[in-house]
């Protein structure tokens, strides 16, 4: 086939050449939470959009980082590297990988009409451990779920899977702002998550979680990376498509933003102990968020860190704005604070 | 893992409580969050949950 047929081909193919991934940060460019995390606790967002979740395995120790290992044409991966396995794995514990797509940015794939779309899943795994692992997609609309599996042929070696799976005709996707799909690669599963054949669009059961699932990276010490996460229209994997930092940035902060950052705030009352500042966010948020407050240092003047979270407080937030309450006491008629503010509206 | 929970009220110039419950300042995997009243918030929508499911009071604002 000539080059022009090969585009031509590729063209019909796919609805979209650019912005066809429908993963954010699937380079795993972005971590605003900070790039390592020993002992890494339960739902920890090792980099934006994506989190290692655990359920149960009291015995499991792992730590998650932002790792540069990865293969060609990729920057940065995610590691996930179990210090301590798990010696005795009962029903129900699992360890996963998993990320979210919000429902308004999946409507495309017209779910629960006949025309649903399929849509492949590719990806660049390196493993310690070899064998079969599951990829779980949910629909929280829908609360349904279909499963497919990978091999890892190769024990520490970068390997390129894809698997494809058919669009649900029978649930819809609703089209707004919740969780449109919750997509896990598990990295261990219990006996009891492999029963249930959910290789089709089924009501969710945990029984097929992990359906087909061999590989049980908590069972030994040993390495787990995953990176070029590409969701696409179709049933052919295309190439990652590579989009900026910049750009995977300002994605990953309608979820998660430092919205100040040791940011100087200087405050005048003409009455009353307290002031505020209102200020907007980076960019617009997928939800109101919560909000982590640190003062980091008073410059001058005297804060009432008894009041609110050490002197700071957050009133009227929506999803573009907020106000900043800083309690002040004494007589001081100004003050000035260093602060850093976190706003969290993932999904 | 969702550890206190407690109101925040909207509050006049001298910190006084005025008006209704505008927030909820909770204890999240061991970070102090200002939650607000939003359900398509994640940690809303777990208070919510939990104390549906008698896991979780929350407190009367200071």
């Amino acid at each position: 086939m000539s080059k022009a047929a090969e585009l031509a081909a590729l063209i019909g193919s796919q609805t979209a050449l650019s912005n066809r991934n429908l993963i954010i940060n699937g380079a795993m460019q972005v971590a605003q939470r900070g790039t390592s995390f020993s002992s890494a606790a339960n739902d920890t967002y090792v980099v934006d959009r994506f989190r290692g979740k655990r359920n149960g395995m009291d015995n499991l120790v792992y730590d998650l980082s932002q790792s540069s290992t990865s293969p060609d044409g990729f920057g940065n991966s995610i590691k996930l590297d179990v210090t301590t396995a798990e010696t005795s794995s009962a029903d129900n514990e699992y360890l996963k990988i998993d990320t979210k797509i919000e429902a308004q940015n999946v409507q495309h794939l017209k779910y629960g009409t006949s025309s649903a779309e399929q849509i492949t899943m590719s990806f660049w795994v390196r493993s310690s451990t070899t064998g079969t692992y599951a990829i779980e997609m949910y629909t929280e609309d829908s609360n349904k779920q279909i499963t497919n599996t990978y091999t890892v042929n190769s024990a520490n070696t970068w390997e390129y899977k894809s698997v494809t799976f058919v669009g649900d005709t029978g649930g819809s996707i609703n089209n707004d702002n919740g969780t449109g799909f919750l997509i896990s690669w598990f990295l261990s599963v219990p006996s009891n998550y492999k029963t249930g054949d959910s290789t089709s669009w089924r009501t969710y059961n945990a029984d097929g979680r992990g359906y087909g699932q061999t590989a049980d990276v908590a069972s030994t010490t040993g390495e787990f990376y995953i990176t070029g996460v590409q969701l696409e229209v179709g049933e052919t994997a295309t190439p990652f498509e590579h989009r900026s930092y910049g750009d995977e940035l300002a994605r990953c902060q309608r979820y998660y933003q430092t919205i100040l950052n040791a940011t100087p705030l200087y405050n005048y009352r003409q009455t009353g102990n307290s002031v505020a500042k209102t200020f907007t966010y980076i960019n617009e948020m997928r939800a109101t968020p919560s909000f982590t407050l640190t003062r980091n240092s008073t410059i001058f003047g005297t804060v009432n860190t008894g009041a609110g979270t050490d002197g700071l407080e957050i009133f009227g937030a929506s999803t573009t704005a907020t106000a900043l309450f800083i309690y002040q006491s004494g007589t001081d008629v100004s003050a000035a604070v260093t602060a850093t503010v976190i706003g969290d509206a993932e999904l | 893992m969702i550890t206190q929970a407690k109101w925040i009220k909207q509050y006049d110039e001298n910190y006084v409580p005025v008006g209704d419950n505008v927030g909820i300042k909770a204890t999240i995997d061991g970070t102090e969050m200002s939650v607000p009243l939003d359900p398509a918030n994640r940690h809303y929508a777990e208070i919510l949950r939990q104390v549906a499911a008698g896991e979780l009071t929350i407190a009367d604002a200071d």
